[in-house]
C-alpha cells in the first residue's frame, strides 16, 4: 500500500481514532458530519497536528511513529494540500502564490515561475496570474490553490472541503475540473467532504468519520446497498433503524429503537448487541386511510417535508420511529399530499435489511 | 476647555518657532558640536531601533503565542520603561553595567570591558527606553496574522526560516515598520537615562537632547535651534506613522 494511517489524535474537545490505507491512483474521500474530526485527520496526516498514538506511512516512509517519537516536519512531508478556506497568501499575486512551493525547495525563481505558469494555464487561470488573492473570484481562487498544491509534484494530494466554499453556480465546473485533475494525478488523493454527492461523484472508496470514530469504510456502491449507520443512511438516502431486537415470534423480531419500533424477519445469524436494519424509501407505501392488508409495520404521522426531485418525490413523515418515503410525482398529486397532511404508512417485514451494528 | 488643551501643546511648540533664531540656524546646526551630536543620535537611535528589533521579536513571538508560566509578569516586566522615570532606568543600568554593577564589575575583572561613559552606554540606555515599544508593536503585528498561512507554507515546502522571511514578515510589515519608527523615535529624544548612565561626553555620549540641555545654559540659541530640529523629525515620525498605524 502506499499510504498507511492508524493514528489517535487527542485534541480538548474531540478524540480522532481512523486507520484505513489507499493506494497510487486512488480516491479516497474523508466523508463525515461537521465537527467529526475531518479537519484535524488531514492535519495530522499533513504534520500540522501532533499525534497520540499510532503512525502514519507513506510509500514506506514512516512520517509520524508516535511510540518512537518519529515526525517529519510538514516541510519535509511529499503531500499537497488544498485547505477549506485555501489560505493563499494575500501578499503574493496568483503566480507568485503557485511558484512559492517551488521556491521555497530551491528552484531558481524563472523556471519556478515559468512552471507556475504553465500549471496556471492548465487549470485555465493563467489570465489572471498577476491578481491578487483578494481580487480572485471563488472558482478562480480554487483553481489557483489546487495548483499551489500540485506544483511540487507530491506524492499524496489532500484536499479539504473543496467545494464549500463555491457558490452553486460555481461548484458543476469546479468539479468536473477537479474529477480531471484528481485522475490526471498519480499519487493518493484524498478529498474530505459532508457533501455525498461530491464524495459519490469523486471518489472510489469512502471513509466515513462520525464523531472521531471511522464507521464505514468501502465503495460508494458498498455505503449505498449497506449503510452501517444512522448518518451513512441519511447520506444515502434510506431509512435505518439502529437498536435491540427482541423475539416476538417464529421468525419474526421487534427492532426497539429510541424513537418507536418495528417489525423485522429475524435474521440467521447470532444476534449481539446492536443490529441496523435499513429500509428503502421506495419500499414504504403511503395511505390517506388505515390501510387494510398484510404489511407488519403500519405507522401515522404528519408529513414534514417533500421533496421532488425528476418525477420522484421524498416525503418525510413524523411517525414513531421517523420515515423517508418516495412516492411518484404521479401519486403525490392524486393522494394530495404536502406538508401538514396526516398519512398512514406501511412497510413488509421483510423490506428490512438487518446487519450487527 | 479643549481650546486650553490644544494650547497647551500649541503654546510651547509656538515658543519655539518665535525663539529659533531663523538667521542663524543654519550655521549653528552646521557647527561641529551640533554636527557630531547629530552623527551620534543618528547613530545611537538606530542602533538601538535594531537591537531593539532584533531581540523583541522573539519576545513578542513567545507572548503573542507561547503558552509558559509567568508570562503575565513578562509581559509586565517589559512595559515597565514606558512607566519608569528614565533617570531612574540609568541608576538601574549603572546597577547592572557599571563598574561596580552586577554584570558590568564581572565583564571589567575578567574582559577589561568597561561599558560605561563609552558610545555602547548610550546605545544600552536608548534601547532600554525603545524596546517596549518595539515589543508591543510587533505582538500586535503577531497576534494579527492568521498563524495557519504559516502552516500552510509549511505544507507547502517552506523551512521555518522561509516562512519567517517570505510570509510573517511581508504580513506584519506595517507592524514591523511601526516598531523600528516609534523605537527609533523613541531612542533618538532619550535623555534622562543617557546622562544618568552614559555621562554627557561630546562625540562619545552626547547626543541632540544631550547637547541641547548643555546648550541651554551656554549658547540659548543653539538649544532653541537643535530642538527645532527634533521637533521636525518628530512631526516626519507622525507623518510617517499617520493613517497606517495611527487613525
Amino acid at each position: 500500500m502506499t499510504l498507511a494511517i492508524d493514528v489517535v489524535v487527542r485534541r480538548e474537545d474531540l478524540s480522532v481514532r481512523a486507520a484505513f490505507d489507499a493506494e497510487r491512483g486512488e480516491t479516497l474521500a474523508l466523508l463525515g458530519p461537521n465537527g467529526s474530526g475531518k479537519s484535524t485527520l488531514v492535519g495530522a496526516i499533513a504534520g500540522l497536528v501532533p499525534l497520540s498514538e499510532g503512525l502514519v506511512e507513506l510509500e514506506g516512509t514512516v512520517l509520524d511513529d508516535a511510540m518512537r517519537e518519529t515526525h517529519e516536519p510538514p516541510e519535509r512531508r511529499p503531500i499537497g494540500v488544498v485547505f477549506q478556506d485555501l489560505l493563499l497568501f494575500p501578499h503574493l499575486s496568483a503566480l507568485e502564490n503557485v511558484a512559492f512551493p517551488l521556491r521555497a525547495r530551491g528552484v531558481p525563481t524563472p523556471e519556478a515561475r515559468d512552471r507556475a505558469r504553465r500549471l496556471l494555464e492548465r487549470l485555465e487561470v493563467d489570465a489572471r496570474a498577476h491578481a491578487k488573492p483578494r481580487e480572485l473570484s471563488g472558482g478562480e481562487a480554487q483553481r489557483v490553490a489546487l495548483a499551489r498544491a500540485l506544483v511540487p509534484e507530491p506524492t499524496l494530494l489532500l484536499l479539504d472541503e473543496p467545494l464549500s466554499a463555491l457558490d452553486a453556480g460555481a461548484r458543476p465546473r469546479i468539479r468536473d475540473l477537479l474529477r480531471r485533475e484528481l485522475r490526471a494525478f498519480d499519487g493518493v488523493r484524498i478529498l474530505v467532504t459532508h457533501d455525498p454527492v461530491e464524495a459519490s461523484s469523486l471518489a472510489d472508496r469512502l471513509v466515513i468519520l462520525e464523531q472521531g470514530e471511522v464507521t464505514q469504510i468501502g465503495t460508494p456502491e458498498e455505503v449505498r446497498t449497506a449503510p452501517r449507520t444512522r448518518y451513512a443512511a441519511d447520506l444515502v438516502g434510506v431509512n435505518a433503524f439502529v437498536g435491540r431486537l427482541e423475539p416476538l415470534e417464529e421468525g419474526a423480531g421487534r427492532l426497539v429503537t429510541g424513537e418507536g419500533e418495528i417489525v423485522v424477519p429475524w435474521p440467521e445469524w447470532d444476534v449481539v448487541g446492536d443490529v441496523i436494519g435499513i429500509v428503502r424509501p421506495a419500499d414504504i407505501t403511503l395511505w390517506l386511510q388505515r390501510p387494510a392488508g398484510s404489511a407488519r409495520n403500519v405507522n401515522r404521522g404528519p408529513i414534514t417535508s417533500v421533496t421532488v426531485e425528476g418525477d420522484r418525490a421524498r416525503v418525510r413523515i413524523a411517525s414513531d420511529p421517523p420515515l423517508v418515503a418516495e412516492v411518484t410525482v404521479g401519486s403525490l398529486e392524486r393522494l394530495g399530499l404536502h406538508d401538514g397532511v396526516d398519512v398512514w404508512t406501511s412497510f413488509k417485514a421483510v423490506e428490512v435489511e438487518l446487519s450487527p451494528a | 476647555m479643549a481650546a486650553l488643551g490644544v494650547a497647551l501643546v500649541g503654546l510651547p511648540l509656538l515658543g519655539l518657532v518665535i525663539r529659533t533664531p531663523w538667521s542663524r540656524a543654519g550655521e549653528v546646526l552646521a557647527s561641529e558640536t551640533a554636527l557630531t551630536a547629530l552623527r551620534l543620535s543618528l547613530v545611537v537611535a538606530t542602533a538601538a531601533a535594531a537591537i531593539s528589533f532584533v531581540t523583541g521579536f522573539p519576545l513578542a513571538w513567545a507572548l503573542a503565542r507561547g503558552s509558559f508560566r509567568g508570562k503575565a509578569l513578562v509581559r509586565a516586566l517589559v512595559v515597565l520603561p514606558l512607566v519608569m522615570p528614565p533617570v531612574v532606568a540609568g541608576v538601574g543600568l549603572l546597577a547592572a553595567f557599571g563598574r561596580r554593577g552586577v554584570l558590568g564589575s564581572w565583564l571589567y575583572e575578567w574582559f577589561e570591558v568597561q561599558i560605561v561613559f563609552t558610545t555602547w552606554a548610550a546605545v544600552l540606555a536608548a534601547t532600554f527606553v525603545s524596546f517596549p515599544l518595539a515589543v508591543l508593536a510587533l505582538e500586535a503585528g503577531l497576534r494579527g496574522l492568521d498563524e495557519r498561512l504559516e502552516d500552510a507554507a509549511s505544507t507547502l515546502g517552506a523551512s521555518r526560516w522561509y516562512v519567517l522571511r517570505r510570509v510573517t514578515f511581508p504580513l506584519m510589515a506595517p507592524q514591523i515598520a511601526a516598531a523600528l519608527v516609534l523605537s527609533w523615535a523613541r531612542a533618538l529624544g532619550e535623555f534622562g537615562a543617557t546622562i544618568t548612565f552614559a555621562g554627557n561626553l561630546q562625540g562619545r555620549t552626547q547626543t541632540l537632547p544631550l547637547a541641547v540641555f548643555e546648550r541651554l545654559q551656554t549658547d540659548p540659541d543653539a538649544a532653541f535651534a537643535i530642538s527645532m530640529l527634533l521637533i521636525a523629525v518628530a512631526f516626519a515620525v507622525i507623518l510617517a506613522l499617520r493613517g497606517r498605524f495611527l487613525r
